[in-house]
């Protein structure tokens, strides 16, 4: 292999990991107090709810669908679980539970209707995205939960959060400083793992692997596509749940303005993840460090005094040049290879 | 009169010489056969020709004009014009058959902005005509057969008035009677004065359609054959740089049955048959496309389900309705055409074998990756796939070696039955003896079925023979002293064992 291609290939695998280094040196560097346990903890939280959503919409890409329905089932999660404590006056066991069957029932259903009724799954997510954002607001006509709201029917909401629930949002655990780690931090770090192993060391990974890559070979081979498919759509409906949860938790409100940049959010980190590494494929390490690095990012360019309206563009210019990076790239390491 | 010359053509990609020299001259209105094994640089060479990727170093001249182009519209501009191996890159199946004709017009810069129906289906019509098509053009192309599309590909070529048309493996998913139809194709092609550049694995096609072959090895011209009659065995020693031996089958005495099947019908009215696939035989199935393999191999691996008929396999009845079944029972099916159906092409070569095997290769659902990869290097060096190692892309494989790992797929687990859909499809004449070799060494722990549309790799292969004709077993031979006019007859249909033209035995 002659030094350029070396080079190339190098670039490829670990090109993003020593910009994601780079970006933190520069910030500690130049923004005074971004390096420090608790500005990392913060940049963790920040991204903790939009890494679970995308480590779930990874899932889908995985068997090379998509779920563009993420967002609207974390939102509808957030309402369910506040509409359960605060107007129904559930425990809030019951409403955690509530909350995680209706993602696996949204994935089942995107799944069914992708697999068994043919929509291309771009429109059946949309499809979906769609009725969850409307059946949200039904229940409380358009309005947010909160304690002591008018009900449609004339009452008042007389139900609370419960204490439990709001710790899932906002209890920190000690790790060598006191009150350093956020409960949605290890809950995203535990899913990023459990779906890192799933994805990578057991057979349901690479099986779902092959049937993104080619799905007619993987059927032939014995694997039942459809099952897997809907599998997938339902690990993603039901990581968008958790997400959802740990919002409610977070804003102690079922705040009906809240998640509109999660599909977005997660969907970028998904994508950022194809360049790490080298993959070239959705990944659930590639997915976790996408969403770290936008938001290292995002922090960094916040303690800079950068205005919070340039987020979005930056973002944006993020994915794009990511996307160009994975695609460009290793395209030209295949049409080297043969 | 030489219409296309090619002096010391180089490619390099990164650090594999493809192409070392090329020096080849193609003559109006002649047909030159481009022999080469799997990795020769055949592909690569049509890839420069029609202006996809660049030369290194070297030159083509076309018409004496110096000939570089940077594009495939720029190739096709000039006056060379190819048909790539997967049809579907040469038409656009939800468009007419007049659409399809008439696209590059349409495409060109300057055509007009409306169409107008009537007068483009004329037009499409009158060049149909040229070709000796008999189609109607307002058919659309999704609705014609593999075949057909060919021939419109074909014909598509011809509306840019080429000087030289490039034809890359076209018969090699058509029946033999389809592929006569092409040959007459170019046959009128090579009378218009065009220079013909055919590739070709098959040597029916050869015998039938070439004046002059052209071996290549290495990325080198090994060999030109022009006298006739042509030396198809010369070209095929140069173009191996080893001389083959005919291989010789012993057939193996049967043992126990594995599968018998009783009054199974594929297809509604067809004629219902018996079969019986016993223990250590090789069978091949020989029949044209259409006349039911698929069905028989999709029905045997739990794809579909028969007409009518009874299956047992080792005495229990067989019934599977899915692959998943399938293979628990112990009946593996290599499937055809393994682009589509096979490779999966962002896995590794481990991972490409052991593929329906995961759970074997598990303990506590985690996979075991290093016993992966010791069945992996064990298939390698068995078979002799040609890579770097077991962690290999399945893509940085030639089409000879892919096609070793996926018969290697299935041999790497004990089957009852294994069923091989055309397993020797795109596979030049070395990978295939490999992989015949291992499938007749393997075969005494259990029944093996072939399904070939070559009848000369059938009597390679196979311990019997039997012929598919119309969704059903019409004949059954031990490969022995074959009589192979009747078995070609056999095999077409007719039921007078005359020899057919171009279908000769090797």
């Amino acid at each position: 292999m002659n030094p350029q291609s070396r080079f190339i290939d190098l670039a490829i695998r670990y090109g993003f990991l020593v910009l994601l280094v780079a970006l933190v040196v520069m910030f500690s560097v130049v923004a005074p107090g971004f390096a420090g346990a608790y500005s990392a903890v913060f940049i963790f939280q920040s991204v903790a709810i939009t890494g679970i959503l995308a480590l779930g919409v990874t899932c889908t890409l995985v068997v090379g669908g998509f779920d563009l329905s993420i967002g609207s089932v974390a939102t509808s999660s957030l309402m369910l679980s506040a509409y359960a404590m605060v107007v129904l006056e559930m425990s809030a066991v019951t409403a955690v539970i509530l909350c995680l069957v209706m993602g696996a029932v949204v994935g089942l259903v995107n799944g069914i209707l992708i697999v068994r009724f043919k929509v291309p799954d771009l429109l059946a997510t949309l499809g979906m995205m769609f009725l969850l954002i409307g059946l949200q607001r039904i229940p409380t006509e358009g309005r947010s939960i909160a304690t002591g709201m008018t009900l449609p029917g004339g009452g008042t909401a007389e139900g609370t959060f419960s204490p439990g629930f709001l710790l899932l949002g906002r209890h920190r655990f000690d790790l060598f400083l006191e009150n350093l780690l956020p409960a949605p931090v290890i809950v995203f770090l535990v899913v990023a793992l459990v779906i890192w192993v799933f994805l990578e060391l057991t057979k349901h990974g690479r099986l779902m692997y092959a049937i993104g890559s080619n799905e007619r070979a993987a059927s032939l081979a014995g694997a039942n596509v459809n099952r897997y498919k809907i599998a997938a759509y339902m690990i993603s409906g039901v990581t968008a749940a958790i997400g959802g949860i740990l919002l409610a938790a977070r804003l102690g409100r079922g705040d009906i303005a809240s998640g509109n940049n999660l599909l977005l959010d997660s969907v970028a980190a998904a994508l950022i993840g194809f360049a790490v590494l080298g993959a070239a494929k959705p990944n659930a390490f590639g997915t976790a460090i996408g969403a770290l690095f936008v938001g290292v990012l995002l922090q960094g360019l916040t303690m800079m005094n950068a205005p919070y309206y340039t987020q979005d563009f930056v973002k944006g210019a993020v994915l794009v040049i990511a996307l160009m990076f994975t695609f460009a790239l290793s395209e030209r390491k295949k049409a080297g290879g043969h | 009169m030489v219409v296309c010359k090619i002096r010391q053509l180089t490619k390099e990609f990164g650090p594999n010489r493809v192409l070392r020299g090329v020096d080849l001259d193609l003559v109006a209105g002649e047909v030159t056969v481009l022999m080469g094994a799997n990795g020769a640089g055949k592909s690569t060479l049509v890839k420069i020709l029609s202006g996809i990727h660049a030369a290194d170093r070297g030159a083509v001249t076309l018409d004496g004009a110096p000939f570089a182009p940077h594009s495939p519209a720029a190739a096709m501009r000039a006056g060379i014009a190819t048909v790539h191996q997967s049809i579907d890159d040469g038409v656009i199946p939800d468009l007419d058959v007049a659409s399809n004709l008439m696209l590059d017009r349409m495409a060109a810069p300057g055509a007009a902005l409306w169409l107008r129906g009537r007068r483009m289906r004329a037009d499409a019509r009158r060049i149909a005509h040229t070709m000796q098509l008999d189609l109607d053009v307002s058919r659309p192309v999704r609705d014609l057969t593999l075949a057909e599309r060919q021939l419109i590909a074909i014909a598509r070529a011809m509306t840019r008035d080429p000087k030289v048309l490039i034809l890359d493996e076209p018969t090699s998913s058509l029946s033999a009677r389809e592929a006569e139809r092409l040959f007459a194709l170019i046959d009128r092609v090579r009378n218009r004065g065009v220079a013909v550049l055919y590739i070709s694995h098959r040597m029916s096609d050869i015998r039938r359609i070439a004046d002059r072959i052209v071996a290549m090895r290495d990325g080198v011209i090994t060999g030109t054959f022009t006298d006739k009659p042509l030396d198809t065995e010369g070209a095929v020693t140069a173009m191996l740089g080893v001389s083959m031996t005919d291989l010789d089958v012993t057939p193996a005495s049967p043992g126990a049955p594995v599968l018998t099947a009783t009054g199974l019908t594929l297809a509604p009215g067809a004629a219902p048959f018996d079969l019986m696939l016993a223990k250590g035989e090789v069978v091949a199935v020989v029949g044209l496309v259409g006349s039911g393999k698929s069905r028989l191999a999709s029905i045997l691996y739990g794809l579909e389900r028969p007409d009518a008929g009874r299956i047992m396999l080792n005495g229990k009845p067989y019934a599977p309705s899915n692959t998943a079944q399938a293979i628990h029972a112990g009946v593996f099916l290599c499937p055809r055409d393994r682009a589509s159906s096979g490779v999966v092409p962002d896995f590794d070569i481990t991972q490409n074998l052991t593929l329906p095997f995961t759970a074997r290769y598990a303990t506590n659902w985690i996979l075991r990756r290093k016993s992966e990869l010791t069945t992996t290097q064990g298939m390698i060096d068995r078979l002799g796939i040609v890579c770097q190692g077991p962690r290999d892309s399945i893509l940085s494989l030639s089409g000879g070696n892919q096609q070793k790992v996926m018969v290697g797929r299935w041999l790497s687990q004990d089957s009852d039955l294994l069923i091989l859909d055309e397993p020797f499809q795109g596979v030049d004449i070395r990978a295939r003896r490999d992989i015949s070799a291992h499938i007749r060494m393997t075969a005494c722990e259990r029944a093996t079925l072939v399904l070939v549309a070559e009848l000369d790799e059938a009597v390679e292969i196979a311990d019997r023979i039997l012929v598919l004709h119309d969704f059903s077993i019409v004949t059954d031979y031990r490969n022995e002293g074959l009589d192979l006019g009747a078995l070609l007859a056999a095999v077409s249909g007719r039921p007078a064992p005359e020899p057919v033209e171009g279908m000769t035995i090797t």
